[in-house]
């Protein structure tokens, strides 16, 4: 096969033009393809900062209505609970509202204990639970906005009106080698419960169990507690909870994944159009060949190597290029995802459409000329 | 002399491979453009077409929707005495209180799967307020007696929301009693009921928004500033057409954004394979067009020809990629509108203008993808040519 190389690279080199449009072709297919899986993968992706062990309570009624503060003590005396916080979404404007990002109010004292994956320095913790208007920024969001430690970060507030000020003392990072969302700003719920006039309401009750095969369970024992009170509850796992917001987007996703396959097939067959045209033509010179004593299967070898090698060039290039210039752009479609990623699958699969692309381009005229007689394909125009 | 344009079309035909599967990756470039557009005109018609600009929104200052607003029953007086609102024949000022709220309600199609439905609590004054809403299959509910009417597309798409049917909200079993249409707007996504049940059912106190029909439609800034002077106010004021076309506008340019993205990431692919296809065109037909230029016809009249051709095959593609997208015409389809926080229904809507683009793409394509190796072509020396290179 090695002496074959120099054969293959000067097939392939014989038109630069078309090989090199051949190529670009493939790298765009390609790279829209990474990046169309990569937005299905994010929507995923947001659902696996839940724990299995956090369970999410909230107004039955929708999310948008607020529970009282006297369910903590219930909810903390029912069996299976170990410890329950709370929050409120704050829904507050930076700069204007094309600067989107999470804001939450939540209560320091039991918060960060219940969500400690982050990673917070002891003195963080202890001046976001000592200072009024503190709050704690994502390192992501940090970095996105240049926040730094003792920065103040204005609010206008949409629920709860006014200006909001704070002042920024911790940044919370994501765990080395976990890739959890940090597109977030904590604030104290004390703090907004005691501005608005002390209505002692929160919007979700998350509670940690003790053991988390028992989620079902302790989840119909909490709605069974608060059943025909004047705020009914509806209680699921984080993990669901996470995926209610996803099933909210309807059929969005089922039309990304449509417009995704379409476009695939649009560029395959651009693709394999211009590599089988360039195999067709060589149908005279594949007969040279054989008439000169090559088997079927070397000549069939010498083609699809040659189309293989352009494919996963395209390939590589395409999906390198996808990975690479959402890594570095931090893309997040206007921070509506979490994080966006090109995942090592998606990768591994548009590797794998470039192998298929390959060989199916490079099969069907060789196979074709192989069932030629060499007098006939000799005779063949291409 | 041009070249006859049979020539083209021939030799279209005889490379019917590479022509079809050519103008076949150009037809779903054409395809995703026209299902794009359709989905974000369809959107944006729905909210646009939402709301009269006739009538004037009122919204607590600083609130961006109606749910996060807030209006005290005292404002909510003043603002409908104001001297611009309308008045009905016996008098009273046109214009209503309203409260809106979300409610999580599931799906038909999968009952695990819920959304959030905007519920709006109004007053009587609304079907005057708002003449495009009519009730279609059974009655308008009545004040006080825990009814509601149901906008056309939720009554389809959510369980319990049928006529006849109850659902649950608000600690209250609320029973439907009619089904209504707004013409296509998005108030086919929402359920009403009376404000005055509403409000104790949902434990609140304030209305959500106050809105009035202006007497005079030319007198709104007069109005605005005159509500923005009144220190007891602190209310915003919007036209309700602008406020519901607003609400479109983060959505709508979310898709735009992607389907721009789409279309010229996929039209790049797209011209490589046409430029591929016609310089394999152009090669193959070397001795021909050495002919050609022998027997007299000038290099320019080569290059239309072959423009033209490459013109036709992504014509061709466009076409074909029109009739693939029209199915979606009409199909109907929801999301939550992240700038509500609720569901919204609406419709592909692929309009002439949106299928001339369509073809026009193609055209363009065809153009880039044509011009270089037809240049190509008419370049060439006679002799050259006749040789075959």
């Amino acid at each position: 096969m090695e002496r074959f190389l120099p054969l293959i690279w000067r097939n392939a080199m014989r038109s630069k033009r078309r090989t090199v449009l051949t190529v670009s072709s493939i790298i765009v297919s390609l790279f829209l393809f990474a990046t169309i899986r990569t937005v299905l993968t994010s929507f995923d992706a947001s659902l696996e900062t839940a724990d299995a062990a956090r369970l999410v309570t909230r107004r039955s009624t929708s999310l948008t209505f607020p529970l009282p503060l006297s369910y903590r003590d219930r909810l903390a005396q029912i069996p299976g609970v170990e410890a329950v916080t709370w929050s409120s979404w704050f829904g507050g404007v930076y700069i204007d509202e094309r600067h989107f990002f999470m804001q939450l109010a939540v209560d320091p004292e039991t918060y960060i204990p219940m969500y400690s994956e982050y990673v917070l320095e002891p003195k963080e913790i202890e001046d976001f639970q000592r200072e009024r208007t503190a709050c704690i920024v994502g390192e992501k969001l940090a970095a996105k906005y240049g926040f730094g430690h003792g920065d103040r970060i204005t609010l206008q507030g949409t629920i709860y009106p006014g200006t909001w000020d704070f002042v920024v003392r911790g940044i919370a990072r994501a765990p080395e080698g976990r890739d959890l969302d940090t597109n977030f700003m904590l604030l104290s719920w004390d703090y907004l419960n005691e501005r608005i006039g002390n209505p002692g309401v929160v919007g979700i009750y998350t509670t940690k169990l003790s053991d988390p095969t028992r989620a079902g369970e302790v989840s119909r024992l909490i709605d069974a507690t608060f059943a025909n009170s004047a705020a009914e509850t509806k209680t699921e796992t984080e993990k669901a909870f996470q995926l209610g917001f996803i099933t909210m987007l309807g059929n969005i996703r089922t039309v990304i994944f449509a417009i995704g396959t379409a476009i695939v097939i649009a560029i395959f067959l651009v693709s394999m159009n211009t590599m089988m045209m360039a195999a067709r033509e060589r149908t005279k010179e594949m007969a040279i060949l054989k008439a000169i004593g090559f088997t079927d299967a070397a000549v069939l070898g010498l083609v699809l190597t040659e189309s293989i090698l352009i494919a996963i060039t395209g390939g590589i290039v395409g999906t390198a290029f996808a990975k690479a210039l959402f890594h570095f752009s931090d893309f997040t479609v206007g921070g509506f995802f979490p994080s966006f990623v090109v995942t090592w699958g998606t990768v591994a699969r548009a590797l794998g459409i470039a192998l298929a692309l390959g060989i199916i381009s490079g099969a069907i005229p060789a196979l074709n000329a192989s069932r030629l007689r060499v007098v006939d394909a000799m005779r063949h125009t291409g | 002399m041009a070249v006859p344009i049979q020539y083209n079309l021939r030799n279209l035909f005889v490379r019917r491979t590479a022509t079809l599967m050519t103008a076949g990756g150009i037809a779903l470039v054409v395809a995703i453009l026209v299902m794009t557009l359709a989905l974000a005109n369809g959107f944006r018609q729905t909210l646009v077409a939402t709301g009269r600009s006739d009538n004037v929104i009122f919204t607590r200052g600083g609130a961006i929707t109606e749910v996060q607003s807030a209006i005290d029953r005292e404002v909510a007086r003043i603002l409908q005495s104001d001297p611009g609102v309308a008045r009905l024949p016996d008098g009273t000022p046109l214009g209503a209180n309203e409260a809106v709220v979300l409610t999580n309600l599931a799906k038909r199609s999968d009952p695990t799967a819920t959304s959030n439905v905007t519920v709006r609590g109004v007053d009587s004054r609304v079907v005057q307020l708002r003449p495009e809403v009519r009730v279609v299959d059974g009655r308008f509910f009545e004040a006080g007696m825990d009814e509601v009417i149901v906008g056309r597309s939720i009554s389809e798409r959510f369980v319990g929301c049928g006529l006849g049917e109850t659902v649950r909200f608000g600690a209250r079993d609320w029973r439907i009693v009619g089904i209504f249409d707004s013409g296509g707007t998005g108030f086919d996504s929402e359920i009403w009921g009376d404000v005055e049940s509403m409000l104790p059912a949902f434990d609140r106190d304030a209305y959500s928004s106050v809105t009035v029909r202006l007497a005079d439609p030319a007198a709104f800034e007069a109005m605005k500033a005159r509500v923005e002077a009144d220190p007891r106010l602190r209310v915003d004021t919007m036209r309700e057409d602008d406020y519901y076309s607003s609400q479109s506008s983060e959505i709508a340019a979310a898709i735009r954004v992607l389907g721009l993205f789409l279309v010229i990431v996929m039209a790049a692919g797209a011209i490589f394979g046409a430029l591929n296809t016609m310089y394999a065109a152009v090669g193959a037909r070397a001795r021909e067009i050495g002919i050609m230029l022998a027997i007299g016809y000038r290099p320019s009249s080569i290059l239309l020809s072959f423009l033209f051709e490459s013109v036709f095959l992504c014509l061709i593609g466009g076409v074909f990629g029109c009739i693939l997208a029209l199915p979606v015409h009409g199909l109907s389809t929801g999301t939550t509108n992240w700038s509500t926080f609720s569901e919204v229904a609406f419709k592909f809507r692929i309009t002439p203008g949106i299928l001339l683009v369509g073809l026009l793409a193609a055209s363009i394509l065809g153009l880039i993808g044509g011009y270089f190796p037809a240049r190509n072509a008419a370049r060439r020396s006679v002799i050259d040519a006749l040789r075959g290179n």
